[in-house]
């Protein structure tokens, strides 16, 4: 008798995010996309306050050879109170430099689940999805949601027109020669700031996670949706989580 | 011939003293609180989100709406499927009190009815809403979506 071949299982895909705090609030952000984390205190000198009366979120521009960064502060564009922020992100492909409380630490994802369609405001923008870490719910940003291109057509516009520029940042991707070039202080991974890691070097944009409607996340072991057959009283914790103010 | 021939089953839900009814073939199940974890968003129907078998789930507290104010406790999550017009997902509805699955006869709302009334049944002397989950949860756009028994029924032609 022979028996049968054993299939190779497919790899789980998965994909390194960081996550990190914004006035206290824990989020997730694909670590292909933070081309730099910074402390502020290495942004100090070369940020140039700008005053855009319609964008409280951006008071500050970053200059980065012939680019600029608008810096976002995570609390005000999320809605949540103020912090004094410690780092900050600079967003790969983006034009956004954005404020943090600091990073929690960085981990894997296994699956992303796209925001549910209950959700159907600003978030939809802000958020690729939701992904489950530890039994925690987080939110996983999208880039690009920090600044939409309406606000980044104003800001442009509120800037004189030499320090404007609406290409778009980094499509060369990977390299920090921008920051060396500006003459910028080393990033926190690169050694700057606080004490540097082993993770030096971000990732070249690896394929990312697709967020599905209907994957499961690890949680609870899954099965299938019950029709109603009478109450199904699962024992679940009961601890609730402190309220953020919406 | 039983009585119940031409009645459909509905679960029973408690929002402080009232009563409302939704199709039991919208319901999922009916769980204990968990927690709920929060992030900011501007979807101001929506609490949160709760782990349950996998899926995150959003909590929506209908309350506000049904009932004119929102519930300072609950017993139970019940579980139910919000259609949209790329599918369905499941949507936690914070209830205060044991659900109650019966049969029951629907009067089809009427133009006047608020668009959340699917219809009305009666039980045990109440006149019960029917809630048309599609049009009281948010969603992207509740106005083009199938009232559940119509999509039960064009299911049912379909089949």
């Amino acid at each position: 008798m022979r028996l049968p071949t054993p299939t190779k299982s497919q790899p789980v895909r998965t994909e390194q995010i960081i996550l990190f705090r914004v006035s206290g609030q824990l989020f997730a952000v694909s670590s292909a996309s933070v081309k730099e984390v910074r402390s502020v205190d290495t942004l100090a000198g070369a940020a140039k306050e700008i005053a855009q009366a319609g964008l409280r979120k951006v008071r500050h521009i970053v200059q980065r050879g012939e680019h600029s960064l608008y810096v976002v502060n995570g609390a005000m564009h999320f809605g949540l109170p103020a912090f004094a922020p410690a780092l900050v992100f600079v967003l790969r492909h983006t034009r956004t430099a954005l404020l943090v409380d600091g990073i929690e630490k960085m981990t894997t994802m296994t699956r992303l689940q796209a925001l549910p369609q209950a959700f159907c405001n600003d978030e939809r923008d802000w958020y690729r999805g939701v992904t489950a870490i530890d039994q925690t719910v987080v939110p996983v940003v999208k880039p690009e949601g920090f600044l939409t291109p309406d606000e980044l057509f104003l800001l442009d516009s509120s800037l004189q027109p030499k320090a404007s520029d609406s290409a778009a940042l980094d499509s060369a991707a990977c390299d920090s020669a921008a920051s060396q070039a500006a003459g910028g202080p080393p990033s926190v991974f690169e050694g700057g700031g606080l004490e540097s890691t082993s993770t030096t070097n971000f990732p070249c944009e690896p394929a990312s996670l697709k967020a599905t409607s209907d994957a499961p996340v690890d949680s609870e072991a899954g099965t299938a949706p019950l029709g109603f057959k009478g109450a199904d009283f699962a024992p679940t914790d009961t601890t609730n989580s402190p309220s953020i103010p919406q | 011939m039983s009585p119940q021939t031409d009645s459909e089953s509905f679960v029973l839900l408690r929002l402080a003293e009232r009563r409302f009814a939704v199709a039991a073939g919208d319901i999922a199940e009916l769980v204990a609180p968990s927690r709920i974890f929060r992030f900011p968003h501007h979807t101001k129907e929506i609490e949160g989100v709760i782990l349950r078998r996998g899926r995150i789930v959003p909590v929506c507290d209908v309350a506000a709406r049904l009932i004119g104010k929102s519930l300072l406790s609950r017993r139970f999550y019940l579980i139910a499927q919000r259609r949209y017009t790329n599918g369905t997902e499941w949507i936690a509805l914070p209830v205060t009190g044991d659900c109650e699955l019966i049969f029951a006869e629907m009067i089809p709302a009427s133009e006047a009815d608020l668009p959340h009334v699917l219809g009305w049944l009666s039980h045990d002397g109440d006149v019960i809403e029917v809630l048309n989950l599609n049009a009281l949860t948010p969603g992207p756009s509740p106005a083009i979506l199938p009232a559940p028994a119509q999509a039960l029924h064009a299911q049912e032609a379909l089949s």
